[in-house]
């Protein structure tokens, strides 16, 4: 599991907006995470956040989703996310961010349910 | 016949009586007769140059009468330093003639001789005098310092989770100032701080006798408040009157963090938490005063990073040049201030000395006891020192500088070294993520991203589980856990949206220990692997 760098993609996707995730969510992805959201702050849609390419969050990352979750609620804003592993589905549950958040297994179903 | 009169602070001059009269002296038995400083021959002989005679004296003094009633015809004042210190009496001269006037030259030079000389003796026994009574009070303050040290604790108690300090500085002369710790069986602790009214050996006796009967009436009584009654109607009929002994005493669970107190009008305890400093309140009678008194019993739970402290009177009212006192509002700032317990105490009297300045004398004993949650490992000591005890192998041992980012090196290592245990996916995984929240904590708050200081990381593996222990030098820092994250509050903005890598920890692994030896702070992670091995 060797350290990755983060990187971020915004996609369209079907009125939804989709922020793809990649590599590690940790202090060093901060700025990159906050410009991300700021530029698919005023896309329609629901925010879809898909962790797919995701290989590790730390309590930091964990940190940076709470703050893209207080902004995106504060404008009534749905927040998604995707490909999630196990692992950090369990964390998703313990931080009771999955109260918060609606997750989906991929990206398919995350549609269907729209 | 000589009279010394030695000086004393009342009204009246005493002879010393005839230790320099020559015993063949034909005067026979002469009694001593003393020149109160209210007779008028008082005045008259100080103001005189030389022998006085006593035949034509227009004084109306009663001692001239009893001198003449003694045929005393001539009195010599020994005057010295503006004091008359002795008069010699004259009574007639052998020879039946008047004293000429060569014999009051000689008694003038005679007197100009000994008063010196009898000003000298007088001050050498005065000190002598001063010099025994302050021998007495130094041994007597010796052996009340004796009693306390040989009574207070020796050492603290040592317990997985929680850091405990203290401090004691006798006044000169010693306060009755004390405090205890009691082991009370399983993981409950009894916890003293006290004040005897009074100081010297007196306080320090009954500082004594309060300790053992506290002692006893832990052993008995579950309840704080039942504790502090006993004691007050043992210690009622024994205690000297007008002396009192106010006092704390609490029962801490060292699994569960729950304090119970009870408090003999003794200073309140103070507990910095995340909202401030909290006031500990119970009201009850101090010891001693009257029997029969009933003692408010309260509770607090310690949470995770809270820090108790508790005081004795001698800190907030120690006072300034100025004569201002230390008083509580400062001792509440330093508590809100102050980190875990070894620095705590450190910085409360630091603060202390530089506010009434380096050469004031301590007016009061000061005594300091600091009870600080510091981790959250529900272990009692016996149990962590029984894990050690297991004696797991050693298969990795590594160091990673303070570094951000080195928390992945150091899961790579760990990942690697336990590659042939057998982990399941999800527990290797939660592992990981423990690992690299503790070494993260270890780089950023314990060694403070210090980049000479290393992280070591060892992992030791036995039949039934992995063990990780991460140590930096943070023993000694002033780390405070973020306070249990509460995701509703973090939404809301009222906590901050970080804070989770404690909660992480113990949520991924079995167990949890922290473990402080001076400045090295040891955290063991400890994952069970039994049921996949």
């Amino acid at each position: 599991m060797p350290a990755s760098p983060f990187s971020s993609q915004q996609q369209d996707d079907n009125g939804d907006t989709v922020l793809v995730l990649a590599g590690d969510i940790n202090r060093a992805a901060e700025q990159e995470m906050r410009g991300a959201y700021e530029a698919a702050k005023s896309t329609p849609g629901r925010l879809i956040l898909n962790f797919d390419q995701v290989s590790y969050v730390n309590s930091t990352g964990i940190a940076l989703i709470v703050a893209v979750l207080t902004d995106a609620r504060s404008v009534g804003r749905e927040v998604v996310a995707v490909g999630l592993t196990p692992h950090y589905l369990e964390i998703f549950s313990i931080t009771r961010l999955s109260d918060f958040i609606t997750i989906y297994p991929d990206m398919a179903s995350a549609r269907t349910a729209d | 016949m000589v009279s010394l009169i030695r000086k004393k602070r009342g009204n009246q001059s005493k002879p010393l009586g005839t230790d320099f009269a020559d015993p063949t002296d034909a005067v026979g038995d002469f009694p001593p007769i003393p020149v109160p400083v209210s007779d008028p021959l008082y005045a008259f002989l100080l103001a005189s140059s030389g022998p006085v005679d006593l035949g034509g004296l227009p004084l109306a003094s009663p001692t001239v009468e009893t001198l003449r009633g003694h045929g005393v015809e001539i009195i010599v004042p020994l005057v010295g330093n503006g004091e008359l210190m002795g008069v010699l009496y004259l009574g007639p001269r052998r020879s039946d003639r008047p004293y000429s006037s060569d014999d009051r030259k000689l008694l003038t030079a005679l007197a100009d001789k000994v008063a010196p000389t009898i000003r000298v003796a007088q001050l050498l026994r005065q000190q002598a005098d001063e010099s025994k009574e302050r021998e007495r009070i130094e041994q007597e303050l010796r052996i009340a310092a004796l009693i306390q040290q040989t009574l207070l604790p020796k050492e603290l108690p040592a317990i997985t989770g929680w850091t405990v300090d203290a401090f004691y500085r006798p006044a000169r002369e010693i306060g009755g100032d004390f405090y205890d710790f009691i082991p009370l069986g399983g993981s409950r602790l009894g916890v003293v701080i006290g004040d005897v009214t009074d100081k010297g050996v007196p306080a320090a006796l009954v500082m004594a006798t309060c300790r053992a009967m506290l002692r006893a009436a832990a052993a008995h009584h579950d309840e704080a408040g039942s504790v502090l009654a006993a004691v007050n109607n043992a210690l009622h009929p024994e205690i000297p009157p007008n002396m009192f002994v106010t006092c704390l005493y609490a029962i801490l669970d060292t699994d569960s963090g729950e304090l119970q107190y009870a408090n003999a009008g003794h200073n309140l305890p103070y507990v910095q938490t995340s909202n401030g400093v909290t006031e500990l309140r119970a009201t009850g009678m101090p010891l001693g005063l009257m029997p029969d008194m009933e003692y408010e019993q309260r509770q607090y739970d310690l949470a995770l990073g809270e820090v108790m402290v508790l005081t004795s009177d001698g800190i907030t009212e120690a006072h300034n040049g100025e004569g201002e006192m230390y008083g509580f509002d400062r001792l509440i700032a330093q508590v809100a201030a102050s980190g875990p317990a070894r620095t705590a105490v450190s910085d409360l009297i630091d603060d202390l000395e530089g506010f009434v300045g380096p050469d004031a004398e301590q007016e009061d004993d000061i005594t300091l006891v600091v009870v600080h949650r510091s981790s959250s490992a529900r272990v009692s000591a016996e149990a962590f020192e029984g894990l050690k005890k297991v004696d797991p192998k050693s298969i990795a041992s590594f160091s990673v500088a303070s570094v951000e980012g080195n928390e992945r090196t150091a899961i790579d290592q760990v990942t690697d070294a336990i590659i042939h245990v057998h982990l399941t996916q999800e527990k290797l995984e939660k592992l990981q993520t423990a690992v690299g929240e503790t070494v993260m904590n270890a780089i950023e708050h314990g060694n403070k991203s210090q980049e000479d200081l290393d992280v070591t990381v060892e992992v030791l593996v036995d039949t039934s589980r992995i063990t990780v222990r991460v140590t930096d030098s943070g023993g000694e820092g002033e780390f405070q856990p973020a306070p249990e994250p509460n995701l509703e509050d973090k939404l809301d903005g009222l906590q901050s949206p970080r804070g989770w890598g404690l909660f992480l920890i113990e949520a991924m692994v079995d167990q949890v220990h922290a473990h402080d030896d001076g400045p090295v702070h040891t955290v063991e992670l400890i994952v069970n692997i039994g049921e996949d091995h």
